[in-house]
């Protein structure tokens, strides 16, 4: 940077850090607004004006992993002084947690879909990343025929709307009995991310000069040791970009789920909103429902925020 | 160590010629520089000769064993490159141990440690080895690439140009360090340079590549001295040999288009060169000296001071000459000189082919 600052310059950036605060509580205010719906009492969930100042209660926390029904009666105050605490959170809402015939809570459908959302996803970004980064060394190191042709032949997995191939998609799943299972879901995803990992890794790959694995190939070290010992540490910070992108596509896929999952298999993205049918809307339970949805991504880009910085500016690595 | 022999090489890359019909011979324990313009395919040989290319024709032989299908981890060479061949992310004391730990030949952690402390040692970096590359100054990544390769004792050392990319001064020690590393391991070296100076200082061969062929092989004095062509006769020598047309006229040259004439006695010796065809006579700057009552009067062009001499360029008509002067000469720009050369010194080269008549034969 120069040493001299005008005072335009100044001014300039002043204006600059204004926009940025702009552009992040325009980013922010959705975020900010689930959270807050997820900590709310029903009754304040949905007026207008939006409440700011409540106090927060953990009740829609509480729905959103119970099984519930509506009740017709107040419960009786012996009901109400043997229940635990958060069951009369429950009873507070006119509702009473489903037990079974031996008296055990019944859990609601979130915690399986919780848990399917992260296996189709870690798994499918796994393997797309896996298979992007050798298919991008390859891609990169070898003299490969027909190169440029193969490569948009990948791209062009990318050129129509995935939502197209759907109905296609879901009758051949029905037949070969991939429907509603996790190995769906997760070669599906796979597939989708497959073409942009193959690419942002080769941008990766590119950079990294081959000199590091001639030395070790020279060295006596195999083609694979060399890969593994060299090239994949130099590539980690692409790795780490092209998960995250990865990760959040699966993540947050939506129209997939919903047509080709029901029930096993379901992921989070298709159950939440499926909340909405029981009774009138209840949106505190949506919303914390969709709260801790936000969390796995939030973690994962914050761990890897450093590579993703450097990651971003494709190519920026020092030569 | 080893000797090292290229039979009849060509490789293409593509519709690309990068090399044609080369042959070279590196003879044990020999400090062999390969010469070459940028592009003139220097690298391409020693990739060859590593094992990272493959020819597209001829043999490379390793002690006498055709090695085609040998991969570069059996070759047992070492390779220090320009640049890129240490790894950021180690330490140099990891970067000297990793070529002692690949599998096929994994030596025991007594002897690598030996063997690291016995290079870091030679290379002057003991106190280097406990720090990341990236914190290295060119010339210390450079000695720690060259010990990369010396860990190891390879049969044979190939350097691409190790020291081009550091500033003069260390260039310089670094030469005069490697052609001593050399003596005393005794090894067979292949130094790759576009470098005419590092070619002469340090080769005991030198292999002169121009357009993928083998122009001239000989030692340094002999590349110098008696270049085969007046492609060599202008790559090697700073500056360059001066190359002027002309004829031979009884003992005299007559340069044609400048009309001057230098005495040549026993230029006739020389075979095919009285016939009077079109020749280019070669003479070294430092064999074209002034003197008063010299034959050929020029005019100073240019001066350049280089401390122990000056060089300076002689215009005679719209031609230019290069002399080699001592310093103390006291010569100003424009001022006239008289000037001769040393006619023992002189080389005869064919116009139309280039070729030096002496190598023609």
């Amino acid at each position: 940077m120069a040493a001299v600052t005008t005072s335009t310059e100044r001014s300039l950036n002043k204006l600059a850090i204004v926009g940025v605060l702009i552009v992040t509580v325009i980013f922010l205010a959705p975020i900010y607004w689930i959270a807050s719906t997820a900590f709310k009492p029903r009754n304040l969930a949905t007026t207008i004006p939006p409440t700011v100042m409540f106090q927060p209660e953990i009740s829609p926390f509480v729905k959103l992993f119970t099984k519930r029904s509506q009740l017709r009666t107040a419960p009786t105050p012996e009901q109400y002084a043997a229940a635990p605490w958060w069951e009369r959170l429950v009873f507070d809402g006119g509702e009473k947690v489903v037990r079974s015939g031996r008296g055990e809570v019944q859990w609601s459908g979130y915690p399986s879909r919780f848990m399917n959302s992260l296996i189709v996803a870690i798994t499918s970004t796994v393997l797309a990343v896996g298979m992007g980064t050798f298919t991008a060394y390859g891609f990169s190191r070898f003299k490969v025929k027909g190169e440029a042709d193969l490569l948009f032949f990948i791209l062009s997995t990318r050129m129509l709307p995935p939502v197209v191939v759907a109905i296609p998609m879901f009758l051949m799943y029905r037949v070969v009995g991939l429907n509603d299972t996790h190995w769906g879901l997760i070669i599906l995803y796979t597939a989708f991310n497959l073409s942009f990992s193959v690419w942002l890794m080769k941008g990766f790959m590119d950079e990294i000069p081959k000199e590091y694995e001639e030395a070790a190939l020279v060295d006596g070290y195999t083609r694979m040791e060399a890969f593994f010992k060299i090239v994949l540490p130099e590539a980690a910070t692409g790795i780490a970009a092209t998960a995250v992108f990865c990760f959040i596509t699966a993540w947050n896929e939506y129209a997939f789920a919903l047509i080709m999952t029901n029930r096993r298999a379901q992921t989070a993205p298709p159950f939440i909103p499926s909340q909405v049918g029981s009774g009138l809307p209840d949106w505190t339970v949506i919303a914390a429902g969709t709260f801790l949805f936000l969390l796995p991504v939030a973690i994962f880009t914050f761990l890897l925020r450093n590579h993703l910085l450097r990651g971003m500016s494709f190519g920026a690595i020092r030569k | 160590m080893a000797h090292i022999q290229l039979k009849n090489i060509s490789k293409k890359f593509g519709n690309h010629t990068a090399l044609t019909g080369l042959d070279l011979d590196i003879a044990d324990g020999e400090f062999f520089v390969l010469l070459g313009e940028t592009g003139a395919g220097k690298t391409t040989t020693l990739r060859m000769i590593a094992g990272l290319e493959k020819p597209s024709e001829g043999q490379v032989f390793i002690d006498g064993v055709d090695v085609a299908d040998w991969g570069a981890a059996e070759r047992d060479v070492a390779l220090v490159l320009q640049q890129y061949s240490l790894y950021p992310r180690y330490t140099v004391r990891e970067n000297l141990e990793f070529p002692l730990r690949p599998k096929i030949r994994r030596l025991p952690d007594a002897e690598i440690s030996d063997r690291v402390a016995r290079a870091a040692r030679t290379l002057r970096i003991e106190h280097l080895l406990d720090r990341k590359t990236d914190r290295l100054s060119g010339g210390e990544m450079q000695r720690v690439s060259i010990g990369r390769a010396i860990v190891r004792k390879p049969r044979v050392f190939l350097m691409d140009e190790p020291l081009s990319a550091l500033d003069a001064k260390l260039r310089e020690a670094l030469r005069t360090e490697l052609k001593n590393l050399q003596m005393q391991l005794g090894a067979t070296f292949l130094f790759v340079t576009h470098d005419q100076i590092e070619a002469m200082s340090m080769g005991d061969k030198v292999g002169v590549l121009n357009h993928g062929r083998i122009v001239q092989t000989g030692t340094p004095h002999e590349i110098y001295n008696n270049p085969r062509d007046t492609y060599v006769a202008s790559f090697v020598g700073s500056p360059p040999m001066n190359l002027i047309d002309g004829k031979l006229v009884d003992n005299r040259a007559v340069m044609a288009p400048l009309n001057f004439e230098l005495p040549l006695p026993g230029g006739a010796r020389t075979s095919g060169a009285t016939d009077g065809r079109p020749l280019v006579f070669g003479i070294r700057p430092e064999d074209v000296y002034l003197e008063n009552g010299a034959p050929v009067e020029a005019r100073v062009h240019d001066v350049e001071n280089h401390g122990v001499e000056k060089i300076l360029t002689l215009r005679v008509g719209d031609a230019m000459l290069r002399a080699t002067v001592p310093a103390r000469t006291d010569v100003e720009i424009e001022q006239p000189v008289r000037f001769a050369w040393n006619p023992d010194k002189v080389v005869l080269f064919d116009k139309s082919s280039g070729i030096n008549l002496r190598h023609a034969g």
